[in-house]
């Protein structure tokens, strides 16, 4: 029997970047095929290929066989396609049922014949959706307006929205992205019994694990080009790694037990507001020593944001109190707090950590451009400043074409680079740490990881926030998770265990939820 | 869990509609009083009935403008061009009304016919010229996605120049006597109701019923059909309807376009219907108060009516003050539309939410 879906030889270009490069790809009749590969490795655009969303340049798809072109999303829906996108394709503010008949609405069969101007018939396209969601075990209130909905249930809005179309094919686009590990789990329960019950899917993941924990077939790309298809039987992490990163990469960090040393960062009681004064960091307390890390897990958008902006000094404390050594900064300036000795990774690389127009030799010194030997009075000296840009490109592998290039022009994992070094090259006591390889390719990653470890050894206080589990237990020496404003529980790195993690970050506690 | 939820939101959504509508009704309630006296006490019921029934028919073209912005907004494409649109219609709704009058007339037709074949085929031209620019307006933003803000001000100076131009060279001295202006009439039945009859069905003329009727089209459309669900989701998140297979740019076109016949309706009000003349100031911003109501509605048609209304009413007492008190500088009444309007924005709109792609050109990929 020939494949449900089949593309062969696509190749896709967009101004300046080849995407897919003449890549091949099937997916059998009830499989779960997984497609592994880095940020930028071409797997959004291969899947909005499939789905008519893009138009290939070259290449062509079949569907069980018969060769096909897809114009629109339209064509694609219309052969049994269904895709649920990385970004959900959601319309808050309308309902649930709203958000799923849009563009396929049932009507009011005694107005029909005014065509689009006919009325909506909501109820019974809610008595299909709840037909649907019981039949393949989809919890949806048919009424519930979407902005309400958690992420998890804004994800089963969206596949009951292909499975609404009568898709046969489904596309998941990492959407495991926005899930704590137990959701993870009951989708990964939802895509078994979707495929039981006749569907096909394509799971697209940067996750190892999750490629072993429910595909039956693993294909990788990398770089826009298919690199191989393999199972979860034969392959071992190591192997699919490589396929990713096309070298050899160490999965797990090496590193020693901490010494922690004394006291740096004290938070005491801290209650911080967001932009829109609801308070979003309750009551939160913790310490941080020399020459530990201290992770900070939690699903994104708990407070974590709110919290580091509080610490840096860019957002106003509205309760308890901060202090670095033995200065009480609850109040002080961003340019205060660095010079105490605080170096600051920031979450959104672009706004807060680079100046994306100027030369990467001036973000190289933007905490200290002031200072000798970079000022002389008023005046800049250029000369020293390109010498330090010279030696930070070096020491941290920067790959720019110059230290006058414009930061903007350069990839995520060098950007990053840049902010690393600039906050890593002054005698910093506190690193402060967001979402330090968000996006970034398995090289860089590795890179940065090592630079944090090599930065607690050398006795640096760390604090590390993300939301990516593996990164938080893999360089934590203890794990504070927060959920909801509050850090729910502290453990010892060591001792934690995913599901452990898994269950704090969903706000559960000790059996109970909070 | 889910239904308690629901209705709470309901219930959440009601009570602040309550609260607005009782501000709105003390206010109204402030206004006359202080209206009645002003002009001495002399306002008894059926002068109460008469400033309402005015009120609706100066309420109607800030509500056609409104609906405009709405069916514009609603797609996410924002229109401040109204005005011109509207200043355009009413000089060919003017013109087109005077010269076919003429020559029909030359023509050999009997005056009666000639008056209303000209009065019908000015609105569909003055609808037609505002429709027109409305199209250029959506090809500018739809299509070669410039700013909208630009583009709606491009729209408005280019109404002045055309206008101004038509105004000096055809409409300014010796123009031909015209079949003036459109002839009130009462709806049967409707206007038998108590109260209600003579304020709303009685005297009006047809743009002023059209508006009526649109109202309750427009929510019709936005609310409970495919193409409202459409243009919403297209203003709300265009990516997630293009995703679904609906066409952006074409839902965009088309509420653009429906956007221009209705400021072409406001605009022929002008010429059609208030008075019959043209000269290039008589829009005098209505089309900007459209907006308005239109943001204080919070982008729902029977919001922008009440909005429209406010506006209309505050017109009404300005005139009946300058009739019955000739003493007061005329200046001082006529603020009071728009000292109301601002009142309104900043006391009530609060949260009013635009649509969250509104005024982003879509970029297919
Ligand atoms: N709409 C677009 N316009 C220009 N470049 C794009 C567009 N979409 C993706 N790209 C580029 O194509 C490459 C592949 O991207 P994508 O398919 O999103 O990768 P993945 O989903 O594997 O992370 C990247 O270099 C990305 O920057
Ligand atoms: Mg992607």
């Amino acid at each position: 029997m020939p494949p449900a879906l089949q593309a062969t030889g696509i190749t896709k270009r967009f101004p300046g970047v080849l995407a897919n490069d003449h890549v091949d790809f099937d997916l059998q009749s009830g499989e779960i095929h997984g497609l592994l590969g880095e940020n930028g490795a071409g797997k959004s655009t291969l899947m909005n290929i499939l789905y008519g969303l893009y138009q290939p340049d070259e290449g062509t798809i079949s569907i069980v066989g018969t060769p096909t072109r897809f114009s629109s999303p339209h064509d694609a829906i219309a052969q049994g396609i269904g895709m649920v996108h990385q970004h959900f394709m959601l319309v808050p503010p309308l309902t649930v049922t709203e958000n799923i008949i849009l563009g396929q609405e049932s009507l009011q069969p005694a107005t029909q014949f005014l065509g689009q101007l006919s009325a909506l018939d909501r109820r019974s396209a809610a008595q299909r959706i709840r037909e649907l969601s019981h039949q393949y075990r989809l919890d949806v209130d048919p009424d519930a307006h979407v902005k309400d909905l958690p992420v998890g249930a804004q994800q089963r809005v969206e596949i009951v929205k292909a499975l609404y179309r009568r898709a046969e094919i489904l596309i998941l686009d990492e959407p495991t992205a926005v899930l704590t590990p137990q959701e993870a789990d009951e989708l990964f329960v939802i895509m078994r019994e979707l495929v039981k019950q006749g569907k096909s899917i394509v799971f697209i993941t940067h996750k190892l694990r999750e490629m072993f924990a429910v595909t039956d077939r693993i294909s990788v790309m990398r770089g826009g080009k298919m690199v191989g298809t393999t199972t979860p039987k034969q392959a071992t992490s190591e192997m699919l790694a490589e396929m990713m990163v096309g070298r050899q990469v160490i999965l797990q960090i090496d590193k020693q037990a901490a010494q922690p040393g004394d006291v740096i960062l004290r938070v005491g009681n801290l209650q911080v507001q967001d932009d829109r004064h609801a308070t979003t960091v309750h009551d939160v307390s913790f310490e941080v020593r020399a020459g530990e890390i201290l992770g900070i897990a939690g699903v994104q958008g708990n407070g974590q944001r709110e919290l580091v902006e509080a610490l840096t000094g860019l957002r106003p404390v509205s309760g308890g109190h901060v202090a670095l050594l033995d200065h009480d900064t609850t109040h002080a300036t961003p340019r205060q707090i660095t010079e105490f000795g605080t170096g600051h990774v920031p979450e959104d690389r672009h706004k807060h950590g680079l100046v994306l127009t100027f030369p990467v030799r001036d973000n190289l010194v933007l905490c200290t451009y002031y200072e000798s030997p970079f000022a002389r009075g008023v005046e800049i000296d250029e000369a020293h400043i390109e010498n330090e840009a010279q030696k930070l490109v070096k020491e941290f592998d920067i790959r720019t074409p110059s230290t006058g290039t414009l930061v903007g022009s350069l990839s995520g994992g060098n950007q990053q680079k840049v902010i690393v070094a600039r906050e890593l090259d002054r005698p910093v006591k506190l690193l402060i740490v967001n979402q330090p390889t968000r996006g970034l390719d398995v090289g860089s990653i590795e890179f940065i990881h090592r630079r944090i470890v090599e930065a607690r050894d050398r006795h640096t206080a760390v604090l590390l926030v993300s939301a990516e589990l593996d990164e938080i237990m893999s360089l934590s020496d203890r794990i504070a998770v927060m959920y909801k404003g509050r850090i729910l529980d502290t453990l010892n790195a060591p001792d934690a265990t995913r599901e452990q993690l898994g269950l704090l970050m969903a706000g559960v506690k000790g059996g109970a939820h909070v | 869990m889910a239904v308690l939820a629901n209705k709470q939101r309901a219930i959440k959504i009601s009570s602040r509609q309550i609260l607005n509508a009782v501000f709105i009704g003390i206010g109204a309630v402030a206004v006359f009083l202080v209206f009645d006296a002003i002009i001495g006490g002399k306002c008894d019921s059926k002068c109460v009935i008469g400033t309402l029934n005015q009120a609706i028919r100066y309420a109607a073209p800030v509500a056609l403008a409104a609906y405009c912005g709405l069916m514009c907004e609603r797609a996410a494409v924002i229109n401040i061009g109204i005005e011109g649109m509207m200043l355009t219609a009413a000089m060919v709704g003017y013109g087109v009304n005077v010269y076919a009058f003429t020559w029909l007339k030359a023509g050999g037709m009997d005056p009666a016919l000639a008056g209303d074949a000209s009065r019908w085929l000015s609105l569909l031209l003055a609808i037609a010229a505002s429709g027109l620019m409305a199209l250029l307006h959506g090809v500018v933003s739809i299509r070669f996605k410039a700013d909208q803000i630009i583009s709606g001000t491009v729209i408005n100076i280019l109404a002045l120049g055309i206008t101004g131009y038509f105004y000096r060279q055809y409409l300014a001295q010796d123009i031909p006597p015209g079949p003036g202006t459109f002839a009130p009439f009462d709806i049967p039945l409707l206007a038998q109701i108590p109260i209600l009859g003579p304020i709303v069905f009685q005297g009006q003329k047809p743009i002023v019923y059209f508006m009526m009727i649109v109202t309750l089209l427009i929510h019709y459309v936005l609310f409970f059909t495919p193409w409202g669900l459409r243009t919403r989701a297209v203003g709300e998140n265009p990516r997630a309807a293009d995703t679904l297979g609906i066409n952006v740019f074409r839902v965009r076109y088309i509420n653009v376009l429906l956007g221009g016949a209705l400021a072409g309706f406001a605009g022929a009000w002008f010429t059609l219907e208030a008075v019959d003349v043209f000269n290039p100031q008589m829009t005098n911003g209505l089309g900007f108060i459209g907006l308005a109501a239109m943001i204080f509605g919070n982008w729902s048609p029977f919001g922008a009516l009440a909005g429209a209304l406010i506006f209309g009413l505050g017109n009404t007492i300005t005139t009946t003050i300058s009739i019955f008190r000739p003493d007061i500088p005329s200046q001082i009444p006529q603020m009071l539309p728009y000292v109301l309007t601002i009142l309104v924005l900043t006391g009530f709109v609060g949260r009013a939410i635009p649509p969250a792609a509104d005024g982003q050109p879509y970029e297919k990929q």
